[in-house]
């Protein structure tokens, strides 16, 4: 067998278009261990990415001893990912937390959970009675379960009554769903990964599939090294292994993705490779498109960009002539200045294609986390409950009667606060309680020396709740000890809108309890209760949770009123919508060219995609009324921290193959920690010989913010740009804060997606003495 | 034309330069701080784009409009940096934003009176270029709609705490 460290994508299964990608089952036993040793194999799916490979966790003696792919499941055909493989040891890690903690003296203290909870209730109260809800905080993950999402937007949106809930999620995927909700009114994913089977064309933009899922690009290899490949195009500043594999690749200047968008769309139309039946039939703006791109020339275009015009147009005859074009999107994008815009951008490019809906023919906005379409669709992310639109009062007052409370209780006077303007409140003294679940953002938010300085004061009351202690955990006021994954019951959606079931393999350790355990006895604590003086939420369990949450997705978009646990249970992965119409879920979004974007019942009225000014309903009626495509044009804007004379690099920041959010669990991992047990610094040889810098020599990364020491990696990136990767603290470290990237990158967000941009800023490198 | 050309060329640039002093005022509420700076650029194209179009009924407008808020810029920041913790910038911040709201109402009038003219004289460059930047000053007038929106209810609801 490959060793799966050195050769993550495993051996080669050729498949030609069309064809059904072979099976091939991956199983990864602790040492010692038999595949009939196992006592028990139980059905989960991967939760260390958004890929959302099925898997089995095998059980033997009441511990988890290896992982196994399904072949049964639509997703991975039985293929593991390195992190799949390994991953699964962190829960026995013996440094798990065990007990809730308190503040006692500045110090954490092992406590009961009554302790920890009565101090938890005691400031809610507090803080409602003489503050009102809005002094009350939410901020959860990308990593648990639709229904502990379902009851956290329960409790936080209808009990509390406060507007300021956000997932992590806002890091990874908020532009995903701001982008869906441009063109389409709604979130949700048009494409399925069954579209890798059938394109002719495959477009990455920002995407470094190889590292961020990389069972999706062995699913892109098979088809690469089978009859009749599809072609690549490769959208990066770095010279991945995408890029490698590519026919065209296209390295853009960090920040200008927009206006290389532009470029390609403007050469698309010019040569009238259009679908005027498609755009003319199911789609409204083509023609302020037209008058956008209409001066982005390739040469126009070309010096903003550092990519010659003569690639742009072989770009474009790449995607000009495919006849089934799949583009998928992700952090390169995602993180970038103009987030909202780019991506929107390559929704246009499908559209005017023609290209949705048919197999092969689709877009994928990809999700970084692999819950993270769950913390979307629940309403626990600064969406409402179901895709609900919170400017819709109609939407507003079917959540409330689902939930028995009065409309009013349920706060739709603004968009639910977005992650960064919590902090920002939290800064200014309005939010004093806020409470994290399972992420860690002392490490993953941007400019961390303020982050640091908001999550530390006094008058902030910061509960988080997580499986190891982590720099987070260090300035809470209470830490509550979770269950994780295989530790606990419930159902989470990927990136392609399947949905997994998740079973309990093992019991947690101590008195670790399930995130869904923790946050209904907050609620029955705190005394909630519905318009008949009902305990609220109403549900007290993962199945009762979850019919609780296929009843409030019943008619929207996402719905899953046609799985339960035991279908769930027997198959590898389905996709919403699945009701009765659909009893077997659903392959592909609009492939009648009907979209969820009438007005009535669209998610989302929209944003000004450079200002972020919500769009107000009557404007969305009289531009979309029958429910159209929504095609949105937008122009190219400056970066707002371009290099300069004192930081002359554009310094880009990014996950890696090995490691997932912030390594908490992955470094736990013994494999994973080995392959990359450092943080690192990419750039050219060219800059390096400049600067005086030697491949493995140890550099000083400096911004306007702070300062990392690293390693130099001498890589085939472009002249002028670094990248570090974005996942290393200091829990394994002697605490110098000199070693996450997020030391250096700037406060800002994409305005119509609020996603923070982590790959736009301005860097100076030089050598630095050990 | 040379009145509407005059004013609506003293309004963009008053307004540029009140839009960089909201972004320097309110350097810690770093949305604020980014689009109003995003957004002034587009008012000094407008500058840019009036001054060109008055040259041809012989007025000498100036081309440039001011790309900061000028020399109480670092003042400016740092006190917001310094009060960065405390409540009372938020109110401060809601007047400012009306108050700029007010303004881009006024410039977009302007722009409509100067469409109007421009119609009356038959002057299709004028209304061409009417037509091109006045749905900007539109979006500039929907964001401080909207960023009023979305921070006053914290606000107000925590200073009557
Ligand atoms: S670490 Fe990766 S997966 Fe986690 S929030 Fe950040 S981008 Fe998303």
């Amino acid at each position: 067998m490959a060793d799966a460290i050195t050769e993550p994508w495993g051996g080669r299964t050729p498949y030609g278009p069309g064809g059904d990608w072979p099976v091939r089952v991956d199983v990864q036993l602790a040492d010692g261990v038999r595949a009939e040793d196992v006592d028990d194999w139980v059905p989960t799916a991967a939760v260390l990415h958004s890929n959302g490979d099925g898997l089995d966790i095998a059980v033997k003696d009441g511990r988890m001893v290896g992982v196994r792919g399904r072949a049964d499941d639509r997703v991975n055909h039985g293929r593991l990912d390195p992190k799949d493989r390994f991953g699964w040891q962190a829960g026995a890690s013996p440094d798990r937390l065990t007990m809730p903690l308190v503040r006692e003296g500045g110090e954490l203290v092992e406590a009961t959970w009554d302790e920890a909870m009565s101090r938890v209730v005691g400031r809610s109260k507090e803080l409602l009675d003489e503050r009102g809800p809005g002094s009350l905080g939410f901020y959860t993950s990308g990593q648990l379960f639709a229904e502990e999402y379902y009851t956290l937007a329960a409790i936080g949106h209808g009990a509390i009554g406060t507007n300021h809930m956000d997932g992590n999620t806002r890091l990874c995927t908020a532009t995903a769903a701001a982008a869906l909700k441009e063109s389409f009114g709604c979130d949700g994913q048009p494409a399925s990964y069954t579209d890798v089977d059938h394109a002719d064309v495959i477009a990455l933009f920002g995407h470094n599939v190889a590292e961020t899922q990389s069972v999706l690009w062995t699913r892109m290899l098979d088809r690469l090294a089978g009859p009749n490949p599809p072609a690549l195009l490769c959208v990066d500043p770095r010279t991945t292994p995408v890029a490698r594999a590519a026919t065209v690749h296209l390295a853009p200047l960090p920040g200008t993705n927009v206006a290389l968008m532009n470029g390609l769309l403007h050469e698309i139309i010019r040569n009238d490779q259009v679908d005027h039946d498609y755009i003319e039939r199911h789609t409204v703006g083509y023609p302020e498109l037209v008058r956008q791109v209409a001066d982005a020339t390739p040469e126009s275009v070309a010096d903003v960009c550092g990519v010659p015009p003569s690639k742009i147009r072989e770009a474009a005859r790449l995607l000009d002539g495919a006849s089934r074009l799949l583009s998928t999107v992700l952090q390169g994008f995602y993180q970038s200045h103009q987030a909202t815009a780019a991506a929107v951008q390559v929704n246009n490019l499908q559209l005017i294609r023609g290209m949705l809906g048919k197999p092969g023919a689709g877009v994928l906005q990809m999700n970084g986390q692999p819950t993270a379409q769950n913390t979307r669709e629940c309403g626990a992310d600064g969406d409402l409950t179901g895709f609900r639109n919170w400017a819709n009062d109609e939407h507003v007052a079917e959540l409330a009667r689902l939930w028995n409370l009065d409309p009013l209780q349920i706060p739709h006077y603004a968009p639910p606060t977005h992650l960064m303007q919590m902090l920002r409140y939290a800064e200014n003294g309005s939010i004093r309680f806020l409470w994290v679940s399972a992420t860690n953002p002392a490490v993953s938010l941007p400019e961390l020396a303020r982050v640091r300085s908001i999550l530390a004061q006094d008058r902030l009351f910061l509960v988080v709740q997580d499986v190891f202690r982590t720099e987070t955990t260090e300035l809470a006021d209470v830490v509550l000890p979770a269950a994780m994954w295989g530790e606990k019951t419930g159902t989470f959606t990927n990136a392609d809108r399947t949905v997994h079931f998740s079973g309990k393999a093992v019991e947690p350790p101590g008195e670790a309890k399930p995130d869904l355990d923790i946050f209904l006895d907050y609620a029955r604590r705190m005394d909630f209760r519905d318009r008949d003086g009902n305990p609220f939420p109403s549900w007290n369990d993962p199945e009762s949770a979850f019919e609780a949450w296929k009843a409030a997705s019943a008619g929207r978009p996402c719905d899953y009123t046609g799985l339960t646990y035991a279908k769930l249970r027997a198959t590898g992965g389905i996709q919403w919508p699945c009701n009765e119409e659909h009893p077997d879920g659903t392959e592909r979004l609009y492939a009648d060219g009907k979209f969820f974007a009438q007005p009535d019942y669209c998610e989302s009225y929209g944003r000004d995609l450079l200002t972020g000014a919500p769009r107000e309903p009557d404007e969305y009626r009289a531009m979309n009324p029958d429910g159209k495509a929504m095609i949105r044009p937008a122009e190219y804007l400056r970066p707002h921290e371009p290099p300069d004379e004192d930081h002359p690099f554009a310094l880009i920041t990014g996950r890696t193959l090995y490691h997932f959010h912030t390594r908490t669990k992955t470094a736990r991992a013994p494999e994973l920690h080995r392959a990359e047990p450092e943080v690192w610094v990419e750039m050219s040889e060219k800059d390096a010989r400049a600067q005086g810098i030697d491949e493995g020599g140890l550099a000083e990364i400096t911004t306007a913010r702070g300062r990392v020491r690293a390693r130099v990696r001498l890589r085939d990136i472009r002249d002028g740009v670094l990248f570090l990767p974005f996942h290393y603290g200091y829990w394994d470290t002697d605490g110098t804060p000199d070693r996450a990237a997020n030391e250096l990158t700037p406060t800002d967000w994409d305005p119509a997606s609020k996603q923070p941009i982590f790959k736009t800023g301005a860097a100076a490198i030089r050598r630095a003495e050990p | 034309m040379k009145l509407p050309l005059r004013e609506l060329h003293r309004a963009e640039s008053s307004l540029a330069r009140f839009l960089y002093e909201l972004s320097d005022r309110h350097r810690a509420e770093h949305e604020v701080h980014h689009v109003a700076r995003d957004l002034a650029e587009w008012s000094r194209e407008h500058v840019r784009d009036l001054a060109e179009a008055g040259n041809r009924y012989g007025l000498s407008l100036r081309a440039g409009a001011p790309a900061s808020s000028g020399p109480l810029a670092p003042a400016r920041r740092k006190v917001s940096e310094l009060t960065g913790r405390r409540p009372e910038p938020g109110l401060l911040l809601l007047a400012d934003l009306r108050r700029l709201h007010r303004r881009t109402a006024g410039v977009s009038l302007d722009w409509e009176l100067l469409a109007q003219g421009a119609q009356a004289v038959k002057d299709r460059d004028l209304l061409e270029l009417a037509q091109r930047d006045h749905p900007q000053t539109l979006r500039q007038l929907k964001w401080s709609n909207a960023m009023l929106k979305t921070l006053s209810p914290q606000v107000l609801a925590t200073l009557s705490a």
